[in-house]
């Protein structure tokens, strides 16, 4: 598939495999039990402790790894959940039009309007306890809209082209034009908007475990940030306690915005930026702007009849 | 003009759906928890504060469903939003009021300032492809990944603790009361700078990025070669009809922006402490104090509303094809 | 699209008007290395003053590339690799070489020296300002300060030489229609009475009723203020109406560049020939329609030697070995050229064809 030669994507893909494999395999590789108190407190990184221990002895490179699990499960199910609502309402609201549209638009757009945090810490909030499903269905529930209103216009558009309208001339029932004709087009949309999905997830669940709202019982990167928060980390210059959390946060984040800059640019060729043509004109001297076509007469290329 | 009208319908209905969901979020407690609290505080309430809480939670079993929500909208326009418990015994809207200007200052402030920058950075970048600036793009993209949380955790790790120039907590001075005298706002902005270079930092990234990507696809429109070829000066090329196209998308997207936006800025109160609604929320989480989670839910969700309804304007004053149409 | 005579225009006279815009051997390529599509290779033409100059061809075959090139609003990654565009009549001295100007140089010369009317098509005009802004702010960046008040004169005179209702001046474009923005975009180009004006296919998109007012207002115009025009289009049957001089493209390349009564009555290149047949006659008698067999190359894999040899009925084996270069015909006429090996006696020895030679004068007629 092309999508891998783009190298934004690659890398992104790269970076995502890593952290995916370590959520699989995290419990059997982690050093330590991450829950496991010991006597060495808040000691910088050395070689027993890679990342350093908390101020109740316990390792952090064991809770990140372990904690790799915890993240990834929860974003992956709240991105699935999210897609498959967003994939039903906005394709069905694009397919249908009139009335059923109307509706379904309105539901879509007052979930998009309603900040989402505060509802999520709210409803995790007053549950009685909140385990990682259940954070994920409610980041599902709170963060479908989005998706749902791209893949909306897409279809609006899509359903206008010609080839829907041979096929509809052809009598082809509705839910096979549906299926085999539109949906195909808009795997790049979803794609992205699994990707999207997954982000926020991630990104609202790690908040949600550093505000305390979520059980503590699991590791989780945010977990590790909240005992850090908690246990005055920062005053105590003990940074090898908050920076590594964080930094996966952002690595993670980082590949999965990567791999979507890749679908960006199948999408729309106009974005392609490839280094090495950048390369090429810096070297030339060859300035390309809109309105000022450069000159170069240097070329070495050979024209047609012409010796080189 | 029917642009706006519908608009206004339509957030006058969101804001209809969001108190009721505010309404049934209550009833989604399994009853015991709430009924210990009231006994707790029960020698502390009166009668009528009592029932208003029945009524919020569902607990009385004397009144349908929709009698209590008829209950509840009428509380609500009264200014009734409860009592606190975390801040007890001061009423929800009293807590509100007095955290409410901290966040909106700084909330609007800081959403401005990411946009303008974000927007200036993204026009640059986009009108000029192929020079060095766009290493600034991988950065983008790394910083659009960052938790707000852990920005203001690191802001204080460097420009708190191991180069103390700014305060880690609060919003203002300790020993100040707050009012309109120079001291007082000196303070509070001396407090405010972090929690804002934080949310400026971490919001810039998206608006960078999205300008950017529109100003590639409109640079290649026809009408920019005409305005070139008319040998208009750059400047005017660039901002008049370039960017003033490519930022529309901007705004009229901006309701998923600002709702990721004051996540963000409730968070970063949360880690400097500072006195916002995003601090009381923590509070109210902390205690389990429901009325005031929801009190919040539903001024934070209001303001939203009116954010987005500003810039529904903006858009329309901005591209006059939305008067035409409906 | 049918074939009309040209009316008494003779090639004599346009010969005798100065050069006002020169272009010497302009190449351009699409791409930045060794893969890079050559567009155009070493085009030359020349446009006199107070002609109209067709550029005719099908599409892909380069003629809006030249248009473009020539005046450096080709966008990336087009890039010009050689020639010089030699403007010779501005009037404050920013003449010369288009291509070794500087920014600000060209920038002051555009729109007063050269103007482009685009395709009125809904992207031609910016759709957040209203139109009068547009045609007023390319006056005012080529004015003094404080000319905004006049600026607004000469907008609303601008309309109605194209026969627009003022209050049209504070519309958006989306307000208007098809043929209004066409008039706009002509209007827009005659702002500061430019010496040189490019029509690129101005009224492909319109009907034909709109078609003809348009044009008709365009030559009315080109008549008043000794406009020299190079009018581009796929369509040869308009040009031979409205054109001096017409040039044919092929491929990247000008094969035949003569008066338009010349390319009607006695076509020199098999492709101008066969372009010919491919219209019906509206009058005289009944013909076949011919038509050129084969589809017009890919540029990225040109043929050898002639681009036109593959479709060519008269090909000799030559063709498939070497390049023709514009040059005189057969008969040394001294107001055309072309670029075919057939009118080369060093490659062909033998008579040329019927068709494409000099007629004795009893065959010309309708």
């Amino acid at each position: 598939m092309s999508l891998v030669r783009n190298r934004k994507a690659l890398a992104g893909m790269i970076l995502l495999a890593f952290f995916v494999v370590i959520a699989i395999i995290g419990p059997w590789i982690a050093p330590y039990n991450p829950s496991m108190v010991g006597p060495d407190s808040l000691q910088a990184p050395s070689l027993a402790h890679r990342l350093g221990t908390t101020n109740t002895g316990q390792d952090i490179l064991s809770q990140l790894i372990v904690g790799t699990q915890g993240v990834m499960v929860v974003g992956l199910i709240a991105g699935i959940l999210a897609t498959i609502i967003s994939v039903i309402v906005g394709v069905t609201s694009g397919f249908l039009g009139g009335l059923g549209d109307e509706v379904l638009s309105l539901i879509s757009n007052v979930f998009l309007v309603i900040p989402a945090l505060p509802l999520i810490i709210i409803i995790v909030g007053v549950l009685p306890s909140a385990g990682g499903l259940t954070i994920a269905v409610v980041i599902a529930l709170t963060g479908w809209a989005w998706g749902a209103r791209v893949l909306r216009a897409q279809t609006l558009s899509l359903r206008k082209r010609d080839f829907v309208e041979a096929a509809r001339a052809n009598g082809e029932p509705m839910w096979r034009i549906l299926f085999f004709e539109i949906m195909p087009n808009l795997t790049a949309i979803i794609a992205s908007g699994f990707i999207g999905t997954v982000i926020f997830a991630i990104l609202s669940e790690v908040t949600l475990a550093f505000i305390g709202v979520t059980s503590i019982s699991t590791w989780n990167w945010g977990t590790v940030l909240f005992w850090a928060q908690s246990s005055q980390a920062l005053v105590q210059g003990a940074w090898w306690w908050f920076v590594p959390a964080g930094l996966c946060i952002a690595a993670v984040g980082t590949s999965l915005t990567l791999i979507n800059f890749g679908i960006d640019e199948f999408v729309n060729p106009r974005l392609r930026n490839t280094a090495a043509n950048a390369r090429l004109l810096r070297r030339k001297k060859i300035r390309a702007r809109i309105g000022f076509t450069p000159v170069y007469r240097g070329f070495i290329s050979t024209r047609k009849g012409e010796d080189a | 003009m029917k642009f706006l009208l519908r608009r206004l319908g339509f957030y006058v209905f969101t804001g209809w759906a969001a108190v009721t969901l505010n309404f049934f979020i209550a009833r989604l407690l399994p009853g015991d928890p709430v009924q210990s609290l009231i006994n707790k505080y029960r020698g502390l309430l009166s009668t009528d504060a009592i029932n208003s809480l029945r009524v919020l939670f569902g607990l009385n079993t004397h009144t349908t469903v929709w009698q209590d929500y008829l209950t509840y909208w009428g509380n609500l326009l009264h200014g009734d939003l409860g009592i606190s418990f975390a801040y007890f015994p001061t009423p929800v809207s009293a807590v509100l009021a007095q955290s409410l200007p901290w966040t909106l200052t700084l909330g609007f402030v800081c959403t401005i300032l990411g946009f303008a920058l974000g927007t200036l950075a993204g026009v640059g970048l986009g009108w000029r492809r192929g020079t060095w600036l766009d290493l600034l793009l991988p950065v983008a993209n790394f910083f659009s990944a960052i938790p707000y949380f852990w920005l203001g955790l690191i802001a204080i790790a460097l420009f708190g603790v191991a180069l103390p120039l700014f305060p880690t907590s609060g919003g203002y001075d300790g020993g100040l009361i707050p009012s309109f005298s120079l001291e007082f706002i000196g303070s509070a902005l001396y407090h405010a700078a972090l929690p804002a270079l934080t949310i400026v930092l971490a919001s810039v990234a998206g608006w960078i990025l999205g300008m950017r990507n529109m100003m590639v696809t409109v640079s290649s429109e026809d009408y920019v070669t005409v305005a070139q070829a008319k040998g208009l000066p750059e400047r005017r090329v660039m901002f008049g009809y370039a960017a003033r196209n490519a930022v529309l998308p901007s705004i009229s997207g901006f309701a998923l922006s600002l709702g990721f936006i004051v996540g963000g800025t409730l968070v970063t109160e949360i880690v400097f402490s500072y006195p916002g609604i995003g601090y009381v929320l923590f509070q109210a989480v902390g205690s389990k104090d429901y009325s005031l989670m929801q009190g919040v839910f539903l001024i934070v969700t209001l303001a939203v509303l009116v954010a987005n309804m500003a810039a529904d304007f903006a858009y329309a004053l901005l591209d006059p094809r939305t008067r035409q149409e409906g | 699209m049918t074939l009309t005579p040209p009316i008494g225009r003779s090639a004599a006279s346009a010969s005798a008007r100065q050069p006002v815009l020169e272009i010497r051997n302009l190449s351009v390529d699409y791409g930045y290395d060794d893969r890079a599509v050559h567009a155009l290779s070493d085009v030359s033409l020349t446009l006199h003053a107070g002609e109209v100059l067709g550029l005719a061809g099908e599409s892909g075959c380069g003629k809006s590339t030249l248009a473009y090139a020539a005046t450096r609003l080709l966008p990336p990654p087009g890039v010009i690799t050689g020639g010089e565009v030699l403007f010779t009549r501005s009037r404050d001295g920013h003449g010369g070489d288009l291509l070794t100007m500087s920014d600000a140089e060209l920038r002051a010369q555009r729109w007063r020296d050269t103007a482009i009317v685009f395709q009125g098509s809904m992207n031609s005009l910016n759709p957040v300002y209203k139109i009068g802004k547009q045609l007023m702010d390319g006056i005012t960046a080529h004015s003094p300060r404080g000319f905004r008040e006049q600026a607004r004169l000469r907008a609303l005179e601008l309309l109605e030489m194209v026969g627009i209702p003022n209050n049209r001046l504070d519309s958006y474009p989306h307000q208007l229609s098809g043929g209004m923005r066409q008039r706009v975009m002509v209007a827009m180009a005659l702002a500061l009475e430019p010496e040189v004006v490019i029509m690129d296919e101005p009224t492909t998109a319109l009907d034909v009723v709109m078609q003809r007012q348009i044009l008709e207002q365009i030559m009315r115009l080109k008549n008043e203020l000794g406009l020299s025009v190079i009018f581009i289009t796929h369509d040869v049957s308009l040009l031979l109406e409205l054109a001096d001089r017409i040039a044919i493209m092929y491929a990247g390349k000008i094969v035949e560049d003569a008066s338009a009564d010349e390319v009607y009555r006695m076509p020199r290149h098999p492709y101008t020939a066969g372009l010919l047949h491919s219209f019906p006659p509206l009058h005289g008698p009944r013909r076949e329609l011919g038509g050129i067999p084969g589809s017009p190359p890919d540029l990225m894999k040109l043929p050898s030697g002639c681009n036109f040899h593959p479709r060519c009925p008269h090909a000799l084996e030559a063709c498939s070995v070497l390049e023709p270069k514009l040059g005189p015909t057969e008969g040394a006429e001294p107001t055309r050229s072309v670029a075919c090996l057939l009118h080369d006696p060093a490659v062909n020895p033998g008579p040329v064809p019927v068709e494409l030679g000099v007629r004795p004068l009893s065959k010309e007629t309708a």
